[in-house]
């Protein structure tokens, strides 16, 4: 019974500890996506009410700022191939979360990368379903309230280039990646897409560049170039 | 397509990947390849985010104010400091090198 309660208190401080933190950053894409995409204060809140993934939000954001309206087709592209990861997320929490419609519809919600971290890093099952609802309803809760000052702010702000917003993207990514950068073979995609996208970004038309750079992953995905040969039982990614 | 479009068609194609992973038997994504292929996706469409972000200008690269502010970032996601303090540090950097130019 006690390391029961012990167990439980630990899930919980995991999921405040991740949750919180990832909460406050809803600022900085709510202030890209009103000043660097010219997004209004209820689209922008749409996207952290109902898509609630923050990878694919800043990358809608992102190509709408640099290619406009008419790259359309590559901001939703993106935002959808960010988003892929997610279903393997929803794949790896279908047991934790349980049965029933409405449970794993809103589950279904909440599924992003810290609700799935947090209670994949939990050992008992109780344990991992306080994780991943606690983690997910604070991240929920704290990033919408967090766009929405970001959204008024950025309204406010003007230029964005002035105060560094744009360098504030790129490092906002940054932060993003910078977890997944472990292996030798996560790095080296990395350096390859990011040349290629770079390099495209004259020639081909805007958003097209960043799709192409995905095309990286899938050559070093299937072919394993530079992976390690050791399965991948038991490993935590 | 007007912005509403746009953003209501990313939100519900973006909430349908996550309802489609609960609706997915568990050993198609066990398998190594797609499970590598997934994890490397994330990688190169952040990097070529991060790429664009930097040096893009419209269609054309530029060497700005943004590149020191992204490796001062990286310096200090390398020293670990707080992803909010990093993003505030990295405008700070690139506002501050504009203001003296």
């Amino acid at each position: 019974m006690r390391s029961r309660d012990a167990e439980d208190t630990r899930a919980y401080r995991a999921a405040l500890a991740v949750g919180l933190p990832t909460a406050a950053y809803g600022i900085s894409f709510g202030a890209l996506a009103t000043v660097g995409a010219g997004l209004d204060v209820w689209q922008t809140m749409v996207l952290s009410l109902v898509m609630f993934t923050g990878g694919s939000q800043f990358a809608l954001v992102g190509v709408l700022a640099s290619g406009g309206l008419s790259a359309w087709p590559s901001a939703v592209a993106s935002a959808a191939l960010l988003g892929s990861r997610n279903a393997v997320y929803a794949i790896r929490m279908s047991p934790v979360v349980g049965r029933g419609f409405a449970r794993r519809a809103l589950a279904a919600h909440l599924t992003i990368d810290e609700s799935t971290a947090v209670s994949s890093a939990q050992q008992s099952p109780r344990a991992q379903k306080i994780g991943f609802w606690v983690t997910g309803l604070v991240v929920y809760v704290g990033w919408n309230l967090t766009t929405f000052i970001g959204a008024l702010l950025g309204d406010l702000l003007g230029d964005v280039s002035a105060y560094g917003l744009d360098a504030a993207a790129a490092a906002a990514f940054l932060g993003l990646l910078w977890p997944r950068l472990a292996k030798l073979q996560a790095q080296a995609v990395a350096v390859a897409a990011a040349f290629v996208a770079a390099l495209l970004t004259p020639v081909l038309m805007p958003g097209l560049p960043v799709l192409v750079a995905a095309l990286v992953a899938l050559v070093f995905g299937a072919t394993n170039w530079l992976g390690s040969r050791r399965p991948r039982l038991g490993e935590a990614s | 397509m007007t912005a509403w479009h746009v953003v209501l068609l990313a939100s519900i194609v973006c909430f349908g990947l996550k309802v489609l992973g609960y609706l997915v038997p568990a050993r198609i994504i066990e398998r190594p390849a797609p499970a590598r292929t997934v994890d490397l996706l994330t990688v190169a469409l952040l990097a070529a985010l991060i790429s664009l972000q930097t040096f893009a200008h419209g269609q054309q690269l530029q060497l700005d104010a943004r590149l020191p502010a992204v490796l001062v970032a990286a310096i200090l996601f390398a020293l670990r400091v707080p992803f909010i303090v990093v993003i505030v540090a990295a405008a700070v950097v690139a506002a501050g090198l504009r203001a003296l130019s």
